[in-house]
């Protein structure tokens, strides 16, 4: 037994001596200390890398037997679902990932505007984390195509022609996008490299400097309080906890609580309703039959609502863009002196609470047919989304917040 | 802040589900995609009675073979008219050029069509076929208006016609259909007889749904004792924090 440990540690010794492993094993998870309050709105960090994974793992096998042909898209999905060994398993687990993804994703985003874990030393790590966020959009967009169904053509005529609302070279750009006139094989191949490499690649880059930047700054918390100024004589912060093993058992529980539910959805309710695979989708991309209804999947419609909110398609475009870019901003917009939600003032608590109802909102309309009320809807969830945004830094410094403690509560 | 969370995810999603749901107000339909001697009726007057001009490319004879328990000499015998490999998938002789010229559209490949219609969507097409002159086929379909498709199980159902004319083209329940020339079956066999070719339909959208599920009891199983594992090592290595 001593011998081999000692051999282990001879082994480590060896490494370390050529590639810093312990002291990323120690910055990153055993020294790394993070709040010991999180709380269920920090569980999602840890499963959006999760999630990231499972596409990654489950994409490499459906690229295996997919072909990104469109004369043989559509057969070679229901290939996997018939004859490949479990690739029905395979192919549910990467469409379900792909709402689980943005569900994760949504409330990991959430919790930032809860808990102000954008304000200062976090600008950067908000940005990367928003960079994410559009590079995940992107992602989800140009792997809708591949399957070669109706709404993954018609989502992609409709999301490329709208490049074509630029002025001048407008048309030029969505011509280069889409390789065709149409929505072709052509488009199909180059969105099926921009899903399995280009955006990737970048993805998981950013990834890793997300995690950079947190563990350089160090995590928030529920509080908002910086652990980091009150420290113990061996200069530990009094209430941070490493991260290995507290959090990593911790995040133990919430993967499984996750993985529940993904298998529920996976195995009993794949299509969930037409929300996570839509039925049109189950039939073969026609371009000369435009379906009824043409909208994208569920996590990109709050945008697309505010674009079919104003009636000019040039403004609306523009809107739509602004609407993207306005996140980004948050961190400076933000002039309130607290962090969390717990010591803020009623104007933010409202704000926040219309500002969710707002997308929400949009996200539901972005589903539905464009008629009367629901343009009018509309219209008023996207005035209350830019107002957000627009107002925040009159009602973050009017607000009235309160004492924020020294140390967590 | 915990419930309040988990009852927003909780609501919306269910929320997801059922306005989903409420977007199609057909009648609902009883199918059981593990009922083999339904599935067999369905599969026989689907080879006999539409694998002519729809195919079902993407579905092997010999995974219905095994799937539905028919053994395989008479699967070729009686239900293979196409090929007689059953490894093949069901394909058509009808080339797509023909069928243009004939019906004015392709009859679509019908492997999917449950999951891109609903199974009520066709239980109600295949019982809806009234007799209308103004149609090269003879026949209209009240849930699809000038629909290319001949009434097919016409010996079974019999011709209908509609009871009134009615100014309201859309489909509602102001349209009512009455019998015009009675077919073999009674009104409650054939309806029997499209259920059982619904059913086939739908097992044949998506063969491996009670592979499926079955293997999700096991994984939830299998994951519930991971979570009650998982969760007393948190509690043990959290007991002093």
């Amino acid at each position: 037994m001593s011998s081999r440990s000692g051999r282990r540690s001879r082994l480590l010794d060896w490494i370390d001596a050529r590639f810093p492993l312990s002291k990323l094993w120690n910055e990153h998870a055993a020294k790394y200390y993070a709040p010991k309050n999180f709380n269920f709105w920090y569980y999602f960090g840890s499963l959006a890398l999760l999630v990231l994974f499972i596409q990654i793992v489950t994409g490499i096998w459906l690229a295996m037997y997919y072909k990104p042909d469109a004369g043989q898209a559509f057969a070679s999905i229901e290939y996997i679902m018939r004859d490949v060994e479990w690739g029905w398993l395979i192919r549910y687990m990467h469409s379900t990932g792909a709402s689980a993804f943005f569900i994760v994703i949504y409330l990991h985003m959430f919790r930032a505007l809860l808990y102000g874990s954008y304000k200062r030393p976090r600008e950067l790590l908000w940005l990367i984390g928003m960079t994410l966020y559009f590079l995940l959009m992107a992602e989800a967009f140009f792997g809708y195509l591949l399957p070669w169904g109706q709404m993954s053509y018609w989502g992609a005529k409709v999301i490329t022609s709208l490049f074509g609302a630029i002025p001048v070279i407008g048309e030029d750009i969505a011509l280069w996008i889409r390789g065709d006139y149409e929505v072709s094989d052509a488009t199909l191949n180059r969105f099926y490299a921009f899903h399995v490499i280009a955006v990737p690649l970048v993805l998981i880059g950013m990834v890793v400097a997300h995690l950079l930047a947190l563990h350089e700054v160090g995590s928030n918390n529920p509080d908002g309080v910086e652990i980091k100024y009150r420290k113990d004589s061996k200069g530990m912060p009094l209430d941070g906890i490493p991260f290995h093993p507290y959090y990593t058992v911790k995040d133990l529980v919430g993967i499984v609580v996750f993985l529940i539910l993904f298998a529920l959805v996976v195995f009993f309710i794949p299509e969930m309703g037409g929300w996570f695979l839509e039925h049109n989708n189950f039939e073969p991309a026609n371009p000369i039959v435009t379906p009824e209804h043409i909208a994208p999947l569920w996590y990109l419609t709050p945008f697309y609502s505010i674009l079919r909110a104003i009636p000019d398609k040039l403004l609306g475009v523009l809107a739509m863009t602004l609407a993207m870019v306005a996140l980004f901003l948050i961190p400076w917009l933000d002039k309130s002196p607290v962090r969390s939600i717990r010591y803020r003032g009623p104007l933010y608590k409202t704000a926040l609470a219309l500002f969710t109802i707002s997308f929400i909102g949009l996200g539901y309309l972005g589903t539905q047919n464009p008629t009367g009320l629901y343009t009018l809807l509309a219209r008023i969830f996207s005035a209350l989304y830019f107002l957000f945004f627009l107002l925040m830094p009159f009602y973050t410094k009017w607000d009235k917040s309160k004492p924020v403690p020294e140390r967590l509560s | 802040m915990r419930t309040a969370a988990l009852t927003l995810i909780g609501t919306s999603l269910f929320g997801l589900c059922s306005l989903a749901e409420a977007a199609r107000p057909l009648e609902p339909i009883e199918i059981d995609i593990r009922d083999k001697a339904s599935l067999q009726r369905g599969a026989k007057v689907f080879v006999n009675y539409c694998l002519s001009c729809h195919s079902a490319s993407y579905m092997r004879f010999s995974r219905i073979a095994s799937d539905l328990v028919i053994p395989e000499p008479l699967m070729v015998e009686k239900l293979m008219f196409v090929t007689d490999k059953i490894g093949n998938t069901m394909e058509i002789a009808m080339r797509a050029v023909d069928a243009e010229a004939w019906f004015g559209v392709v009859p679509p490949d019908l492997s999917v069509i449950a999951r891109s219609r609903s199974p009520e969507w066709l239980f109600a097409f295949l019982t809806s076929f009234y007799l209308d002159p103004s149609r090269p086929t003879g026949v209209n379909n009240l849930e699809s208006r000038g629909t290319a498709m001949p009434h097919v199980l016409w010996e079974y159902q019999g011709w209908r016609r509609l009871a009134q004319q009615v100014e309201n083209a859309g489909r509602g329940d102001s349209l009512s259909l009455e019998m015009a020339i009675a077919g073999r079956l009674p009104d409650s066999e054939y309806k029997n007889m499209v259920r059982d070719l619904v059913s086939f339909l739908a097992y044949l959208a998506e063969p491996v749904k009670p592979l499926r599920q079955n293997v999700g009891i096991g994984v939830l199983l299998y994951l519930a004792v991971f979570l009650a594992i998982a969760y007393l090592l948190k509690q043990e290595y959290w007991r002093d924090i």
